[in-house]
């Protein structure tokens, strides 16, 4: 009967795709356990697919969410030289942001959903961005502390299984480095300045610590997403060896600037070879992600009235292209 | 660096001042602006801008001091320049009005062989790709939707009053004015009517509030811009940062 052939092919159509959909699988493990590279046109899970969109879409969040506390002093910026650095880093985190957008477009999601999704909250940028600039150290503290804990992340990401987000680090890579040295050369300044200015660094680094020890995410039993990540070698460490990773560079960097951690517990131990270090107040780390910090608001609320106070702006350029044909930018 | 001789510190004052300005208010987009590629553009310009300002200003005297230490009266800049942001279409009504001047007058003084010859033909590449940028937008603005034609047309308007100021004589520097502001009404005019617009008709000057920023007055959102500008700097009298 019609039906009895129908449904006969059918089943053998679907056996046919679990054994295409198998020979891709296995294809694409072996092409991340030969640590070769996924491009945008291979198979790919689509849990895969997902994750990556996650992962770079969250980054490409955090920088430019992350250009709000430091424009916050572009106006005050307190010499000429120190203006045009800091002017020179927030455009660059503005550049990450569009590689990044293009990367994750890579994957088929455009930016204007990816905006859509940062904008109602659906989709999450770096916690470390919702605690405020108070004072002109804190432009410095968020280099040394807060870009060199975003390298101690990212240079793995250069040789993540995905080929767009490994080629947006490298570069991504090399300005972060130029802004972490920039960070330490102002915080050194003010170190070796008056007293006020000494002050000020020793009490930018005392409030930026601790948030940015948080910045390599939950303890590893804890964390979402690792185990799965790391075999997919999306991810290659773990929270808490990157965090270690960042300890020990910044222990003797702090002594060099001649500033204090605000950790008593932070000491060399022989044995593992590495500094220990206190608690980390996990209550706080949440509650911030979850939406309590002292900026979330703030943050996500100018990021929304830029967009929407510039959509007449975006409207016109559409409109011109379309009149006189050709590309809006 | 070597400095001007005397006579040449007005112009250099003038100059770098209006470049200092102009990139502080373009630096408070950062952020702000409507798209990401605009927050790489408008800091990119804010970027030259400085760096033509440090140069200039580094001739008369040491660019902090002057930057963070003279008060109100003592700024050479012109007032178009100081004008807060307003919408994405006033700045840019800004940008195309003191680009396209910026652009013809170092173009003169490039040709020259005076003492800002150098500095004016470097400047100049920077300053033609800012009249490029504010070109096209103020096309797709002015061309674009009712509400961005309407916009763009009340910033050229508002701003209109503060254009004459830019072709009076400052004194040190060697450019034929006359020459200069016909350049830029036949320039700025042409691209106006291209976006389909109406090129303003309103004074250009007059009264000394629109027009005296060259002589030390100014309007009054620059006594704040300032104010926000150099608080950090004198705060802390004698350090250095």
């Amino acid at each position: 009967m019609a039906t009895a052939a129908a449904h006969r092919t059918t089943a053998e159509a679907q056996a046919a795709e679990a054994e295409r959909t198998a020979a891709h699988e296995a294809a694409f493990d072996a092409a991340v356990a030969a640590d070769e590279r996924i491009e945008p046109r291979d198979w790919m899970p689509d849990a895969y697919r997902a994750s990556l969109v996650r992962q770079m879409a969250q980054h490409a969040h955090s920088e430019i969410i992350g250009m709000q506390p430091e424009a916050n002093w572009i106006t005050r910026a307190p010499s000429l030289r120190r203006k045009a650095i800091l002017m020179a880093k927030v455009q660059d985190e503005a550049g990450h942001g569009l590689y990044l957008y293009s990367a994750a477009e890579t994957l088929g999601t455009g930016r204007e959903e990816l905006l859509d999704k940062l904008h109602s909250g659906r989709q999450k940028y770096s916690s470390i961005f919702n605690y405020p600039t108070l004072t002109w150290a804190d432009v410095g503290a968020i280099g040394w502390l807060v870009d060199g804990a975003a390298i101690t992340n990212q240079v793995p990401l250069c040789r993540c299984s995905y080929g767009p987000y490994a080629r947006a680090m490298v570069r991504i890579c090399k300005e972060e480095s130029f802004h972490q040295r920039q960070g330490y050369e102002l915080l050194l300044h003010l170190s070796n300045g008056t007293p006020e200015q000494h002050a000020m660094a020793q009490d930018a680094v005392d409030r930026w610590w601790w948030p940015s020890l948080m910045m390599f995410g939950p303890p590893d039993d804890e964390s979402a997403h690792s185990a799965q990540s790391m075999t997919w070698k999306i991810k290659r460490h773990s929270n808490d060896e990157l965090r270690q990773r960042f300890v020990d560079i910044a222990v003797p960097q702090a002594e060099a600037l001649g500033l204090t951690l605000p950790d008593p517990d932070l000491r060399w131990n022989e044995v593992r070879g590495h500094y220990d270090f206190g608690a980390i107040d996990w209550d706080e780390f949440w509650d911030v992600l979850k939406g309590n910090g002292p900026c979330n608001e703030q943050r996500i609320s100018q990021r929304r009235t830029a967009h929407e106070e510039g959509a007449w702006v975006r409207e016109a350029a559409s409109a011109y292209a379309a009149k006189h044909g050709k590309a809006a930018a | 660096m070597n400095r001007v001789p005397a006579t040449a510190a007005p112009a250099a004052l003038a100059l770098g001042d209006d470049a200092l300005v102009l990139s502080h208010r373009l630096g408070e987009w950062a952020g702000h602006a409507p798209v990401l590629e605009e927050e790489v553009a408008l800091a990119n310009i804010a970027l030259d801008l400085l760096g033509q300002a440090r140069v200039l200003l580094s001739l008369v005297g040491d660019e902090d001091e002057l930057a963070y230490l003279r008060e109100e009266r003592a700024f050479r800049n012109l007032q178009l320049v100081e004008q807060p942001n307003g919408d994405f279409a006033q700045t840019i009504a800004r940008q195309l009005y003191f680009s396209t001047y910026q652009e013809l007058l170092y173009g003169q003084l490039a040709a020259g062989d005076g003492e800002f010859a150098p500095l004016a033909a470097k400047a100049v590449k920077e300053v033609a790709y800012h009249r490029d940028h504010a070109e096209h937008w103020t096309l797709r603005l002015g061309d674009g939707t009712p509400e961005s034609h309407e916009r763009m047309q009340r910033g050229c308007d508002a701003l209109w009053r503060f254009t004459g100021e830019m072709f009076q004589p400052v004194e040190g520097v060697d450019a034929d004015w006359q020459k200069l502001e016909n350049a830029w009404r036949e320039s700025v005019g042409a691209v106006l009517q291209r976006a389909t617009l109406i090129v303003p008709e309103g004074p250009r000057g007059g009264a000394w509030t629109a027009g005296a920023g060259r002589q030390g007055l100014h309007t009054e959102p620059f006594g704040r811009m300032i104010a926000e500008m150099q608080h950090l700097h004198r705060s802390h009298p004698g350090a250095t940062w």
